[in-house]
C-alpha cells in the first residue's frame, strides 16, 4: 500500500486545488510586492557619454532614484542620437559636437538607451543602460525563476 | 492527451486540401523573397532603409519566432517559397501532379551518412558567425537568400524530394526543433488504417498529390521535427486518415521515441546562440559588437573561437556534468549518453523562450522601419505610401523587459516540467531526483538571460 495520503487528496473537492491557490498567491506576491527602489540621496548627476560607432562610453550609467540627471552626449565620429527607453527622451549630437539632455530620474529600474540616428550597419544594436536605483524587475524575475524551479521539484517529488 | 482535429471542420478541410490557397500564398511569398534579393543587391546599403533587411530580419523574423513557431510549429514551412522553383523543375509542374510525369533530375537518394540535422546545425553555426554583417548589410542578406534559393534548386535536381528542406536549410533545422513545442501537429488518425493500406500513397504519391516531399511516412510520425506540414499527405490519403490536431503544447517533448544526439546538440547550439546574440547585439559592450562585425580580423577570430567553444563545448559539457550529477542522485536504466540526449529536450522550451525574449528587444525597437521600407523599399527616394519619412519610433520598449521576464520564467517552468517527465520515464519512485540538476542548469541559464536582457 504505497498510496500517498495528502491533505489535498482527502479534502473536499473544492479544496483539492488549494496548494495551487497558495502557490499562485506567492507568485503574485513576488510579482507585485513593493520592493525598495534603492537608497541614496537624489543628488544631481552630470554625465558625459561619448558616442562612437556602435558604442556608448560609458555603456552603463548608474544614478540614484529622483536624481537630476544631465547627460552630455558627445559624438566622436558620425551623427549619433540617444533615445532613452521608459522615459521616451531623445537627444542628437553632430560629429565633434555635444548635446545635452536633462531629466529627473523618477522611474526606477534599468532602461536601455539606444542610438536614434542611423549611424552605420550596426546602428540598431548600439545600446547602453541607465540604472536608476534597484532593478526590481530583475530581482522579481530571478525570484520567480527560483520559485518556479522549487515548486516544480516539490510538485513532482 | 486530448486533441482536436481541425480536418473535422469541413471548411478547414476544403481550404487545406485545395492546392490554390497554399499556392497563392507561396507565390506572394516568392515574389517578396525575390524582391528582397533585388532590394539587397540594388537598393540602398543602409540596412534600416532597405526592404531586404527590414522585411527579412524584422518583419519575417518577428512573425516566425514570435508567432509561427510557437503556435504553428512548422507553419512557416507550409508557405516557404524557397523550395518552390526547385520543386517546379523536379515535378515538371507548377501546381499539382496531374498526369504523373516522372520527376526531372537525377532523383538520387540523400546519402545515408548525412541523414541527420548535423549539416543544418553546422550551416546555422556558420551563418551565426557572420550574423553581424548578414543582419545589417543588405547585399550580404541578398547573397545568403540567393544562395538558399540556388541550393534548394540544386538539391531538387540532384536528390529526390525536398532534400534542401530536410537536410540543409539552417532555418528549417531550428524550426523543426522548436516545432516540438507547438500546439499543432500532423498525424494519422489510426495507424492500423495505414498498416492495411498497402500502396502508401502518402509516401509514394498519387494523382491527388505528391509523395511526402520530406520523405516521411505519416503513419510513423511521433513528433513534428521532420514533418514540413506541406499538406500533401492530406491530399494523397484516400482513406481520410490524416489529422491536423490542436494538441497540448510540447506534446512531442515527452515522446521518448526518436530522441537523437544531433537534435540534442541543436538544442545547445540554439540556446547558446541566443545567449551570445543577447550579449553581443543587445548588451552595452561596443567592443563585442565591433569584433563580431570585423570579419577576418583578429578580434573576430577570437569571437569565433569563443562562440564555437561556448555553444559546442562549454554548454554541452556543463550540461553533461549536470546530467551525470542527476544519475548520481537516482539510478537510471539508461546509459549516460542516452540520459544526456533525453534531458537535452528540456532545453527546447527554454531555448524557444530565450529566442522569443531576445527577439522582443530588437523587434519592438525597430518595427517602425517597416513603414519606411514599405514606402521606399529600395531606399531610392520613393514615397509610395507617404510613410517614407516617418521618424524612427520604438514601440512599447518600456514593457519589453516585463514581457521578456514573463517569457523566460514560463520557458523555465516548462523546461522543468519537461525534465521531470523525462526523468519519470525511468519508472522508479526516486527518478524525479535525476531532474534536480537539470532544473538547476535551466535556472542558471534563465538567470543569465535575465541578467543580459533585463538587468
Amino acid at each position: 500500500m504505497n498510496a500517498q495520503i495528502t491533505v489535498a487528496s482527502i479534502a473536499h473537492p473544492r479544496l483539492r486545488h488549494w496548494p495551487w491557490f497558495v502557490l499562485a498567491l506567492i507568485a503574485l506576491a513576488i510579482t507585485f510586492m513593493p520592493l525598495p527602489v534603492g537608497a541614496g540621496a537624489p543628488v544631481s548627476h552630470d554625465l558625459r557619454i561619448a558616442a562612437s560607432q556602435y558604442n556608448f562610453d560609458p555603456g552603463v550609467i548608474r544614478v540614484n532614484p529622483g536624481a537630476r540627471v544631465t547627460i552630455e552626449l558627445a559624438s566622436t565620429d558620425v551623427v549619433h542620437g540617444l533615445y532613452l527607453d521608459g522615459y521616451g527622451l531623445e537627444v542628437t549630437a553632430d560629429p565633434g559636437q555635444t548635446a545635452t539632455l536633462s531629466f529627473i530620474a523618477d522611474k526606477s529600474g534599468t532602461f536601455r538607451f539606444r542610438c536614434s540616428v542611423t549611424c552605420g550597419p550596426l546602428h540598431p544594436f548600439m545600446i547602453g543602460k541607465l540604472k536608476v536605483g534597484n532593478n526590481t524587475l530583475l530581482w522579481r524575475g530571478m525570484a520567480l525563476a527560483l520559485f518556479a524551479t522549487a515548486v516544480g521539484l516539490w510538485r513532482f517529488r | 492527451m486530448t486533441r482536436y482535429d481541425l480536418i473535422r471542420i469541413p471548411a478547414a478541410r476544403a481550404l487545406l486540401v485545395n492546392r490554390w490557397p497554399q499556392f497563392l500564398v507561396r507565390c506572394i511569398a516568392l515574389v517578396g523573397f525575390l524582391f528582397a534579393i533585388i532590394a539587397g543587391l540594388w537598393g540602398t546599403p543602409v540596412g534600416s532603409r532597405n526592404f531586404s533587411i527590414v522585411f527579412v530580419w524584422i518583419a519575417w523574423w518577428a512573425s516566425l519566432i514570435l508567432v509561427a513557431v510557437p503556435l504553428f510549429g512548422r507553419g512557416w514551412c507550409t508557405f516557404c517559397p524557397i523550395p518552390m522553383p526547385g520543386e517546379w523543375l523536379q515535378n515538371r509542374a507548377l501546381l499539382g501532379p496531374w498526369g504523373r510525369k516522372p520527376p526531372f533530375g537525377l532523383g538520387r537518394k540523400w546519402p545515408k551518412a548525412l541523414r541527420s540535422i548535423w549539416l543544418q546545425t553546422g550551416a546555422f553555426a556558420l551563418l551565426a558567425l557572420f550574423s553581424a554583417i548578414i543582419l545589417t548589410r543588405p547585399g550580404v542578406t541578398a547573397i545568403i537568400l540567393a544562395a538558399f534559393l540556388f541550393m534548394a534548386i540544386g538539391a531538387s535536381l540532384i536528390f529526390e524530394r525536398r532534400a534542401f528542406c530536410r537536410y540543409l536549410c539552417p532555418v528549417g533545422g531550428f524550426i523543426g526543433l522548436y516545432s516540438q513545442a507547438a500546439p499543432l501537429e500532423v498525424r494519422v488518425r489510426d495507424t492500423a488504417v495505414c498498416a492495411t493500406h498497402t500502396i502508401k500513397t502518402c509516401y509514394t504519391g498519387s494523382e491527388a498529390g505528391y509523395g511526402c516531399p520530406w520523405g516521411v511516412f505519416p503513419g510513423g510520425l511521433v513528433k513534428n521535427t521532420y514533418c514540413g506540414t506541406c499538406l500533401e499527405c492530406l491530399r494523397t490519403c484516400p482513406l481520410d486518415n490524416i489529422a491536423i490536431n490542436i494538441r497540448p503544447a510540447g506534446a512531442d517533448l515527452s515522446q521518448s521515441r526518436g530522441r537523437k544526439l544531433d537534435e540534442a546538440f541543436k538544442a545547445f547550439i540554439m540556446l547558446g546562440s541566443a545567449f551570445v546574440y543577447s550579449a553581443v547585439m543587445l548588451g552595452p559592450w561596443g567592443q563585442l559588437k565591433t569584433a563580431a562585425y570585423a570579419i577576418g580580423s583578429l578580434p573576430w577570430l577570437l569571437y569565433v573561437l569563443a562562440f564555437l567553444a561556448f555553444v559546442f563545448v562549454f554548454l554541452p559539457g556543463l550540461f553533461y556534468l549536470f546530467a551525470r550529477a542527476g544519475r548520481s542522485l537516482a539510478p537510471s536504466r539508461q546509459n549516460v549518453r542516452r540520459s544526456f540526449t533525453a534531458y537535452a529536450y528540456a532545453l527546447v522550451p527554454l531555448g524557444l523562450a530565450a529566442w522569443i525574449a531576445f527577439s522582443l528587444s530588437f523587434v519592438f525597437a525597430n518595427a517602425s522601419y517597416i513603414w519606411m521600407a514599405l514606402s521606399d523599399p529600395l531606399g531610392w527616394g520613393w514615397d509610395l505610401l507617404e510613410s517614407a519619412n516617418y521618424d524612427w519610433t520604438p514601440y512599447l520598449t518600456q514593457y519589453v523587459p516585463v514581457l521578456q521576464t514573463l517569457v523566460l520564467v514560463v520557458g523555465l517552468a516548462w523546461a522543468g516540467v519537461t525534465a521531470r517527465r523525462i526523468a519519470q520515464e525511468d519508472n522508479n519512485p526516486t527518478a524525479w531526483r535525476q531532474a534536480i540538476p537539470i532544473n538547476l542548469f535551466c535556472l542558471f541559464v534563465t538567470v543569465g538571460f535575465l541578467w543580459l536582457l533585463v538587468g
